[in-house]
């Protein structure tokens, strides 16, 4: 039983990024209809952000998240304008490939910048975990839980309580009409995959400290990404969020209980089965799909 | 393309090894050629069909798997104490085995796949190759895992009046290699000039109306994703017993992302577009190799693909075939390709 406890602890740290990454991938999936390889890089760029800032400017390491938040926007931004603004209207496949070959890009730049050693980051946090009882926790990972829950109510306060929320959202459900209505589409996509991007980088620079840091280790956080979204269906934030948590908790439970190697398999099963019986999503409304 | 250009051009690579010497092109040519077998395979599903499956490297891995198997012998443990022992067989044997599985693991995904379209398609796939490398990978027992299966022996043919054969020089596996290109590009031709690549065509440019005329889309989409997975798997087969050593790397993703490079490049339904493309791709590093680190000629592959979907979104040989086919008479020979919402605007 404190096993359990002990996994359900884990899956709430793990679950709070996979939201937060899911988020991200869900809003420029819904929104804008380009499927994000490059979601992953900029996890994998939030992370490297974070040692830098920590390790070679010596800035504090609080301090450290906002500014990878800010980068990745700024990056995402970047990405927006200069790939994706020039074919808008071409069809999807167009766009993913230009994705992945700015995911490879992005990916290679990383290897040869900071090459292929992994990193770790120094965290101001005691060593010594928090002991709850039959768990233990450490402060590290408590943190990058209430970062996130508060990352996560932070951009569901700005979809769905500004003006830009709700042009977002009016140009999730008509792109046609919220441009009839006065909505700057353009401005829309860019703010859209700004921020989208800022919510990756944001989890990487939470997860990086808590394992290591190498231009890898955005892969699997895509596609993790891709069965959140998957899972909570298209564009459905509140989904993301959920998605985020269960993705963790299969993933506790299939370490825990069938073997540590098929942990990553986990993400895969899932988005398979999802698409097998459900593919619109769990808490979809009634959708095509494709 | 036309014929005479074609038997011109296997003769051309025919005649290579006369005058290459040198073993580390000879290598490059080998492995490059391997993997246009697998790209001329994920063309007849991109090109013609037009779904993207970016999980295309899991039957070329599985077909490399399966042969290496085949060919090695293995004893690994099933549930309830079962026991799975295999003596050794002849390679031979296990290409034609990889051939059916990797056809069968393309029958299974083709099934499921074509339920859903588009982006979820390409998640499908992609998470299908995941899972088939995590089993690879945690499977010690029967593929070694991450200490990959050696000693894999190479491809033996009977040749009747002079006894066995068994290709171990570059030179035989040089036209061992072209010998399958060509086999697997005669057999692409064939079936995307029969009525079932018609339909095939027909499905992408318009689906509803193709159903409308009786065209049974998953019968043709699952029948196109067979075929395409057996011919991976023969790459797969021919590269496990020529580099004789496989570890789960295989199924990479970047692996997959550099044969759809390929396709794009030389243009995705076009016959020959996977094999210009190809070349041009599996020789670049080759190029590349005295001026830039590797990490930099990952940069540059990027960067190439992102340039010409942006100046040659159809690909290099449909917009040469469309240069030199200026006259009304000769358009019919360019092998229709998808037209984005773009172009058809443009045409209009």
């Amino acid at each position: 039983m404190s096993q359990f406890l002990q996994h359900l602890i884990n899956m709430l740290v793990l679950g709070g990024t996979y939201a937060l990454l899911g988020i991200g991938l869900t809003l420029i999936f819904g929104i804008m209809n380009v499927v994000n390889f490059t979601h992953g890089v900029l996890y994998t760029f939030g992370a490297y952000i974070m040692f830098i800032v920590v390790h070679q400017l010596g800035v504090n390491f609080f301090l450290a998240l906002p500014l990878a938040v800010v980068a990745g926007w700024l990056l995402g931004a970047a990405i927006e304008l200069t790939l994706l603004r020039p074919l808008r209207g071409s069809d999807i496949d167009t766009t993913m490939l230009v994705m992945i070959g700015a995911w490879i890009a992005m990916q290679s730049g990383a290897l040869w910048i900071w090459g292929g050693v992994a990193k770790s980051v120094t965290t101001p946090f005691p060593e010594a975990p928090l002991v709850l009882g039959p768990v233990s926790v450490s402060w590290l990972r408590l943190f990058v839980l209430a970062a996130a829950a508060m990352l996560i109510v932070v951009t569901y306060l700005l979809i769905n309580k500004t003006k830009l929320g709700g042009a977002m959202r009016a140009t999730f459900q008509d792109r046609d009409t919220a441009s009839l209505m006065g909505v700057n589409v353009d401005l829309i996509y860019t703010s859209t995959f700004a921020i989208g991007s800022s919510l990756a980088a944001a989890a990487g620079a939470l997860l990086g400290p808590v394992y290591v840091i190498f231009p890898q280790m955005g892969d699997l956080a895509a596609v993790k990404a891709f069965a959140i979204v998957i899972l909570g269906g298209l564009g459905n934030i509140t989904g993301a969020v959920i998605g985020g948590f269960i993705l963790a908790l299969a993933e506790e439970l299939g370490a825990g209980y069938v073997s540590s190697g098929y942990r990553d398999a986990m993400g895969f099963l899932i988005i398979i089965a999802v698409l097998i019986f459900k593919p619109t999503g769990l808490f979809a409304r009634s959708e095509r799909v494709g | 393309m036309k014929s005479s250009v074609a038997i011109v051009s296997v003769l051309a690579l025919a005649s290579v090894p006369l005058w290459l010497r040198d073993p580390y092109l000879m290598n490059a040519l080998i492995t490059t050629g391997i993997f246009i077998i697998g790209a001329m395979s994920l063309n007849l599903l991109l090109g013609f069909t037009g779904q993207l499956s970016l999980g295309h490297i899991a039957f070329f891995g599985i077909g490399a798997y399966v042969s290496a198997l085949t060919s090695l012998g293995f004893d690994a443990g099933l549930p309830f104490d079962l026991r799975m022992v295999h003596e050794p067989w002849p390679p031979i044997i296990g290409f034609v085995l990889a051939i059916v599985v990797a056809s069968f693991c393309g029958y299974l995904v083709g099934l499921l796949s074509f339920r859903v379209r588009g982006a979820y398609f390409v998640i499908v796939t992609i998470s299908f190759a995941e899972v088939v490398r995590l089993v690879a990978l945690n499977w010690v027992e029967l593929t070694q895992g991450p200490l990959a299966l050696t000693n894999i022996p190479s491809i033996t043919i009977g040749l009747p009046g002079l006894g066995d054969l068994t290709l171990r020089t570059k030179l035989q596996n040089y036209y061992l290699v072209l010998a399958v290109a060509v086999i697997a590009y005669v057999l692409i031709a064939r079936l995307v000039h029969s009525h079932f690549g018609r339909a095939m065509r027909g499905l992408m440019e318009n689906e509803t109306l193709a159903v409308s005329v009786g065209i049974d889309v998953t019968k043709t989409l699952t029948l196109a994703a067979v075929i395409s997975a057996g011919i991976a798997g023969a790459a797969g087969s021919l590269y496990a017993h020529y580099i004789r050593i496989i570890d789960p790397e295989v199924f990479a993703f970047i692996n997959t992302v550099t044969m759809v490079i390929m396709v794009i490049t030389g243009g995705k339904g076009s016959l020959a577009g996977p094999v210009v493309g190809g070349l041009i791709f599996g020789l670049l590093p080759v190029a590349l190799r005295p001026i830039m680190a590797p990490e930099a000629q990952w940069i540059a592959y990027g960067g190439v693909l992102i340039v010409i979907l942006f100046v040659l979104p159809r690909g290099i040989v449909p917009s040469l075939a469309q240069r030199f086919a200026r006259r009304p008479k000769r358009i019919e020979k360019v092998v229709p390709v998808a037209f984005s919402e773009r172009d058809a605007k443009e045409h209009a």
